[in-house]
This record gives structure tokens, sequence and C-alpha cells, in this order.
């Protein structure tokens, strides 16, 4: 019953917020870091599925992601193809490839998967950098608007309604998901690998699974980035950005949907507040992550629930 | 009939037999206990039987099917399930939501129906929420209908594992010490759950230190000592045996 009610009420609120923040907006420069911190948590909310409900870990998204920016970029610009179908093309691809080295890689746990995922995402970065014929080479690439059917998505606000439907949607879709037979097992899959095996749950089947799941989300959400951006470079498949990922969602709060979003929110904000103090930027950013992670280790939004309920004196 | 054969089976770990040229059958209908010391090999023999291991040598029949080898979640979809001497809860799920888990099989699995919560889905589901109740309520657990796994007592884990494991409709249950670390009242109550459970047609074996129950409930008992047949039988045969008695209850020869 709590669930369904945090399903219903969490959703329409996210809505009301994402239709309501523009009437603070004073100029496109608002619009503008509200779709990058909207598609950051796109990305997290799909990532989240993997670390914090079927407990993996990836230091590789960010590859996927660069992917499926690079595969809307090469498909549209060199092959003429249509942006919607770019953007499907590439994410198809980076599903399969997602498929094909998760099986492998995701026997590893821990440190190991971590390591193996890093790798990913380093190669990745290289390739993008050293295939310049194809890629562009640390120069890049450029692209035009996305178009549906002759209707280009063009300016901020039009990207910022379009990405915030996109956002609403990728939140139903991943509640949906968590609170399914196939949710389920992939939350079993983090409580007890064995007590899943032993009551049917293919455990390996599920965790490549999700983390197919997770590289397409941010596959999609990398095309999009470029077609906003019009100019991609390699940067965006770095270890770094990888990090930063994992980082949103082990702040905002892991297993916690509304947790990983609103970690996006706040680390793509964060450094735009902070710009007014720009020599101390890293060293405010990295206190606040060390500070959130010893006195909230459960993430932002799980600790605050958990105090709140505290409060009111619940159990 | 013999629902479950284990023939000649050996399991080395390094040179050391945990479990040595092993024979024996589970009887359909059965509770059919494993007995014997500590490092006796009585887990070793249940992870073997339900594919958490694969034996050195010696197979494992059930129904009839040559099954070592196989998956647990393969062995799972046949109709064999089990529960842990240490716990394997779902910390990070609700109490009911882990018996859930234990219908996985019987659920619709499809990803994209339940990606978009289909009707079916829901449907599925609250159906599936109602049959793990009334499962908690058998083994039970009704006061912890709403609890969060990570708030609940350890007595009533164990009981909890008992209904995951029997929400996935096995034909077999396998039980590694259900009563270790309880009391005597607690003892009693997982004793009153494995009869009722075997009165509902499901074979049980059952690997316990608890003498007491185990010679109160058991159709048969095979005894291990270093991972070999001690001795088998009926309760009464198996307590007269003197091997067992100075093996297991420590006589002084």
């Amino acid at each position: 019953m709590t669930f369904k009610t945090a399903r219903t009420g969490g959703l329409a609120l996210l809505a009301i917020i994402i239709a309501a923040a523009p009437l603070g907006f004073s100029n496109s420069y608002f619009y503008d870091v509200a779709v990058n911190a909207m598609f950051n948590a796109i990305v997290c909310v799909g990532l989240n599925l993997l670390i914090g409900y079927a407990g993996q870990i990836s230091l590789g998204h960010a590859g996927f992601f660069a992917l499926g920016a690079y595969g809307s970029a090469i498909l549209t610009t060199t092959y003429g193809l249509p942006p919607l179908a770019a953007m499907v093309l590439s994410a198809a691809a980076v599903g399969l490839l997602a498929f094909v080295v998760g099986r492998p890689i995701l026997k590893l746990k821990g440190h190991y998967l971590a390591m193996a995922t890093l790798g990913i995402g380093i190669i990745i970065n290289i390739v993008l950098k050293t295939e310049s014929k194809i890629t562009g080479g640390p120069d890049g690439m450029s692209l035009d608007n996305f178009s549906v059917l002759g209707f280009s998505i063009v300016g901020d606000r039009m990207w910022y309604w379009t990405v915030g439907v996109l956002l609403v949607l990728t939140v139903w879709l991943a509640l949906n998901l968590i609170d399914s037979p196939v949710g389920r097992a992939l939350r079993a899959v983090h409580g007890s690998e064995v007590g899943a095996e032993v009551v049917g749950v293919d455990t390996s089947s599920y965790k490549v699974l999700v983390f197919v799941v997770s590289a397409v989300f941010a596959s999609i959400v990398g095309s999009l980035f470029a077609h906003k951006n019009g100019f991609i470079t390699p940067d965006i498949a770095s270890f770094f950005h990888s990090v930063e990922l994992v980082t949103m969602v082990v702040l905002g709060g892991m297993a916690s949907t509304f947790g990983a979003l609103i970690g996006a929110v706040i680390l793509t904000l964060l450094p735009q507040l902070l710009a007014a103090v720009e020599q101390y930027e890293a060293m405010i950013l990295g206190a606040i992550m060390m500070g959130t992670m010893i006195f909230m280790p459960k993430g932002l939004l799980p600790s605050l629930v958990a105090s709140v309920k505290r409060l009111g004196g619940g159990r | 009939m013999s629902l479950l054969k284990v023939e000649k089976l050996s399991k080395e770990f390094g040179g050391v037999h945990a479990i040595e040229d092993l024979t024996f059958s589970v009887e359909a209908g059965h509770i059919h206990s494993i007995i014997g010391p500590n490092g006796a090999g009585k887990t070793t023999l249940f992870n073997l039987i339900t594919g958490v291991y694969t034996p050195s040598s010696g197979r494992v029949l059930f129904q009839d099917r040559l099954v070592s080898g196989m998956k647990p979640y393969e062995l799972a979809a046949l109709g064999m399930s089990r529960t842990f001497q240490n716990l394997q809860i779902f910390f990070n799920m609700k109490a009911i939501e882990n018996v859930m888990v234990g219908s996985h099989l019987h659920l619709d699995r499809r990803f994209l129906p339940s990606l978009l919560r289909l009707p079916s889905v829901i449907r599925k589901d609250r159906q599936c929420r109602e049959s793990c109740a009334g499962l908690m309520e058998f083994v039970g657990l009704v006061k912890y209908l709403d609890a969060d796994a990570a708030s609940m007592p350890y007595g009533a884990l164990k009981r909890l594992e008992i209904a995951r494991a029997l929400a996935a409709k096995p034909r077999i249950l396998l039980l590694d010490e259900p009563a270790a670390g309880l009391n005597a009242t607690e003892s009693r109550e997982i004793d009153e759950v494995i009869k009722r459970v075997a009165a509902t047609g499901v074979t049980v074996v059952l690997v316990e230190h608890d003498m007491k129950m185990v010679m109160g409930i058991s159709d048969h008992i095979t005894a291990l000592d270093y991972g070999r047949k001690l001795a088998e039988g009926t309760p009464a045969q198996v307590r007269a045996n003197p091997e067992v008695v100075s093996a297991y209850l420590g006589a002084h020869a």
C-alpha cells in the first residue's frame, strides 16, 4: 500500500516539479542546466537498477553513454539516417555489446567487477580517440538537431519539455520494474545469490539483463545529449564521467529511484552554484561528498526518509 | 517410491573427503533426517544434492532423473527447494517480498509486461502477495506481514526461509538445521511447522542436531560420520545402533 502511494505520489510530485520549475527560470541558461540535470537523472535511474537494486557495480557506463552519442553522430552525419532511427540502432548495438561483455564479466564480484567495467569504459574511450577516421578523434564530431518526422527539437525550452517527459516516463518504468517479479528477482540477487538460486532465480541471466537495461538507458541519453549539444568529444567516455555517474547514485541513495534522481540533480547543480567560489569548487564538492557518506551512508533520500520516520515515532 | 536417490556420491576438497561413496534414497512423503557429528558432511551433502556444489564422482537422481551437475535454479524448477543453516535471507527486502521471490517460477517473469506493469502482471502479483501472506501465516509469521526482513529476530528468519522455500511449491524440501540457535519453545514450533509441511504431501529431508526433534518426527534416518554412511533405518533402529551411539552420542568405548 505504502509502495503504491510512494509510486503515484512520487511520480505526480516529479511531474509537478518539472512543470512548475520554469516559473523560476529567468533565462535559457537555467533551461540548459535543468536539461543536463535531467539527462543525468535518466542515466542514474537506470544505473541505480544495476547498482542500488541488483547490487552490482559499473565504472564503465560513461562508455555506453558515449557509444550512444557517437552512434547517433556517425549514423546521422556519415550515413544520413534519421535521428530517431540512429538513436534506436545505437541503443540496440549498445545493448548487444553490454550483453556480450556482460555475460563473462558479471561472473565477477566486487572489486573485480569494478575493474572489469572500468576496463570497458577505458577501451571505449581509447577507440573513440584513436579511430579518428570514423569518430573524428580528439577533435570530436558535430551533429544536427534531433527531429522526428520533420518536427525538430530546437532551443532549450523545447528540449526541457521533451526531456522532462522522458524523465517522468523513465521513473515510471523503473518503479514498475522494481515492484514486479523481475524486480524482486533483481533485488534478491543483491540480498543473497544462492538464496535466490534455490527458489528458481537464474541469477546470472538477471545480472546480465539489468546490465543491458542500464546500458541502453545510458545510450539513449547519450544520443539525445549529442543532438542537444550539437558537438561531442571522446571526453564524454572518460573514467571521470563514469565515476561521476556512480557518485550521483551513491550520494542520492542506492536502491531508491527518487534518491538516484535527486543525487543526479544535486551533483549537476552544485558545480554551477559553486562557480562563484571557483578556486574552492573541487574542495567544497569533495567535503560535501565526504560529509554525506559519513553521516548518511545510505545516501541522501533514504537517510532523510528514515529520520522523518523516526521523528514521527513510526516504530 | 524413491523420490531422491544418491548413488556412490563423493566430494573432495583438496584431498579431504567431505562425502565419500555415499548411497541412500529418500522415499516420497517421508520425513528423512540426516544426522551426524559436526563436520560429518551433512551440509556438503545438501549442497551436492541442491546443485550448489558439483560432485567429484557419483550421481544424484531426482524423480528418476539425473540431476547432479544441474544448477540450483534448474533444480528448483523440477521441484526441489531448500533452506540454509547460515541464513540466506534477502535483508534488503520486506519479509513478504522474500516469500514472493520464492514464487518466482510461478509468476509472469517476462521483461516487457513487468516494465509496463500490465494489468495481468498486477493481478498475478496481488494473488501472489495473498498466497505468500498465507504461507507466512502457515509458518507462524502473521505479525511480520509488513516487516522489513532486516528488522526480524533470528527465529522468525528461520521460518521465513521455510515460507520462501514453500512458495516455490516444491515436491521435496531440504531443511538445513532449521532449529539451530532456537530455544526450546521455538524448536517445538519449528517441529510443528515441519509436520504440517509433511502433511501437505511435501517430502522433507532434514539435517538437525536436536535429537529430540529428529527422533520424534522422522520416518527414516541416515547417520553420517566423516562423510560416510554409518547407519540407517527407523529412529528406533538408529538409536539402538552401537556405532551411532559411540560416534554421535559419544559413548565411552
